[in-house]
C-alpha cells in the first residue's frame, strides 16, 4: 500500500512537471525562431538589399538659371496658381502658396556658411514648393490622414477630408501648407474674385482646409509634367524626374553636380535639390 | 393648424424626372446602381486614385472610355447639373457639398 502511494506521487509529479514545462519549452522555441527571422528582414532592409522599386519624383532646382532668366520663377508661380485654381486674397496674412518665391536666408536659414557666404546669395530669389518628404511631418501629424504620402513619393491631399485643424501647418518645416481663411469662391471689396479665371478642369478649395502643392499629381496621371517645369523647360532651370531611376536625368544631375536640401536637420529628406 | 398634414396625406408629390443626357445611352454602371450608390462610387474613385494610384479612367460594359471624375467625368454626360443632379437631390432634400469645391459645367450655372 505504501509503496503504491509512493509510485502514485512520483507519477502525479512527473506529470506536473511535465505539464508545466512543456509548453514553456514550446513557446521559447517559437520565440527562439521568430526572433531570429525578424534579425534577418532587420538586416536586410538595414543593407537596402531591396532595391527601391517604382517611382520616387524629385526636383532640381537651380537658381543660378533663375537669376539668369528674370521674370521666370514668377510665371512658375502663376501658371502653377493659375491652373490650380488657387485664390490671390491680395494680402500676405490670407495668402495661399503652392509654389513661391522668398530669399536665400528664408529658404536655408540653418546654412551654416557664416563668413565666407557671398553677398549676393541674401538677394538671390529662390523659388521653392512643398517638398514631397521622404518622411513627411505633416502626414504624422494630420489626425484624419486627409494627407499621405503616395508610392510614388508624393505628399498629397483629399480635401474632403480636411477639417482645417492646421496641425500640418504646425509640422511642416518649410511653409509649404496654407489655409483658407477666407472663400476662395469670394469676391473682394471691389467685386473681383479671387480666384481670376477658374480652370474648368480642376476643382477649387472651399473656406477652412489647408491647400498645398500636389506635384501636378493630375499631370502626371496622364503624361504630362508639372506646370512650373513645363514653363522652365527651355531654360532648364527646373529638372523634374525619377529619383529611383539611376539613368533618369534628375539622377545624372544629382551624381555629377553638388547640390542642397533645405533644412537637412529636419530629417525629412526632401525630394526637392537645390543648385545654388 | 394640421391641415397640411391631412390635405397632402397619402400623396408623395410630383416624383423627379432628372434629365438624362441626349447623346449618350449607357452609364458606368446599371441605372438602379447609380439611382442608389453614385456616391458611394464617387468615393470610391477618390479614394482609389487619389491614395492607390488607381487608373484614372474606366470602361462602360459596351466599351466606351470614361475619365473616373466628377467635375471632367459625370459631367460630361450630365453637363446640366440644375436638371440632373438638382431635381433628385431638391427632392429628397440632402445637400451633398461636392460644388463647394468641384467646379460645374459653365453653361449650367
Amino acid at each position: 500500500m505504501d509503496s503504491k502511494r509512493r509510485d502514485f506521487l512520483k507519477i502525479a509529479g512527473l506529470t506536473a512537471i511535465a505539464g508545466i514545462a512543456a509548453p514553456s519549452a514550446f513557446n521559447s522555441l517559437l520565440k527562439g525562431e521568430a526572433v531570429a527571422s525578424e534579425h534577418g528582414a532587420a538586416a536586410a532592409g538595414a543593407h537596402g538589399a531591396a532595391a527601391p522599386t517604382g517611382k520616387r519624383w524629385g526636383m532640381v532646382i537651380d537658381v543660378k538659371k533663375f537669376t539668369e532668366n528674370p521674370g521666370l520663377a514668377e510665371k512658375c508661380v502663376s501658371t502653377c496658381h493659375t491652373i490650380h485654381n488657387v485664390p490671390d486674397f491680395g494680402n500676405k496674412k490670407d495668402e495661399i502658396k503652392w509654389i513661391w518665391v522668398d530669399s536665400f536666408k528664408h529658404v536655408f536659414p540653418d546654412d551654416s556658411s557664416q563668413y565666407k557666404k557671398p553677398e549676393a546669395l541674401d538677394s538671390l530669389p529662390i523659388l521653392t514648393l512643398c517638398n514631397h518628404c521622404d518622411n513627411p511631418p505633416c502626414v504624422r501629424a494630420c489626425p484624419t490622414q486627409a494627407t499621405f504620402k503616395s508610392k510614388d513619393g508624393v505628399v498629397g491631399m483629399d480635401y474632403h477630408r480636411c477639417i482645417g485643424c492646421r496641425f500640418c501647418m504646425a509640422a511642416c518645416p518649410y511653409g509649404a501648407r496654407s489655409f483658407n481663411w477666407r472663400d476662395p469662391r469670394g469676391k473682394d471689396a471691389n467685386g473681383q474674385p479671387f480666384i481670376k479665371a477658374e480652370n474648368p478642369k480642376f476643382p477649387t478649395r472651399m473656406r477652412g482646409v489647408v491647400e498645398k502643392c500636389n506635384f501636378c499629381t493630375e499631370r502626371l496621371a496622364i503624361g504630362q509634367i508639372p506646370a512650373c517645369v513645363e514653363v522652365a523647360a527651355q531654360s532648364k532651370a527646373l529638372v523634374f524626374g525619377d529619383l529611383n531611376d539611376p539613368n533618369s536625368e534628375i539622377s545624372q544631375v544629382l551624381k555629377t553636380t553638388f547640390t542642397i536640401q533645405r533644412k537637412p536637420s529636419a530629417g525629412t529628406h526632401p525630394s526637392l535639390f537645390y543648385i545654388i | 393648424m394640421t391641415s397640411p398634414i391631412w390635405f397632402k396625406s397619402g400623396d408623395a408629390g410630383k416624383m423627379p424626372k432628372p434629365e438624362k443626357p441626349k447623346d449618350y445611352t449607357e452609364c458606368v454602371a446599371p441605372t438602379e446602381f447609380m439611382r442608389t450608390s453614385h456616391m458611394v462610387l464617387l468615393n470610391q474613385w477618390r479614394d482609389d486614385i487619389l491614395r492607390e494610384d488607381g487608373a484614372r479612367t474606366g470602361k462602360t460594359p459596351n466599351g466606351t472610355e470614361y475619365v473616373r471624375s466628377l467635375q471632367n467625368g459625370c459631367m460630361k454626360c450630365h453637363s446640366d447639373k440644375k436638371k440632373f443632379c438638382d431635381t433628385c437631390h431638391n427632392y429628397t432634400s440632402v445637400k451633398p457639398y461636392c460644388w463647394d469645391c468641384h467646379l460645374q459645367p459653365k453653361e449650367a450655372m
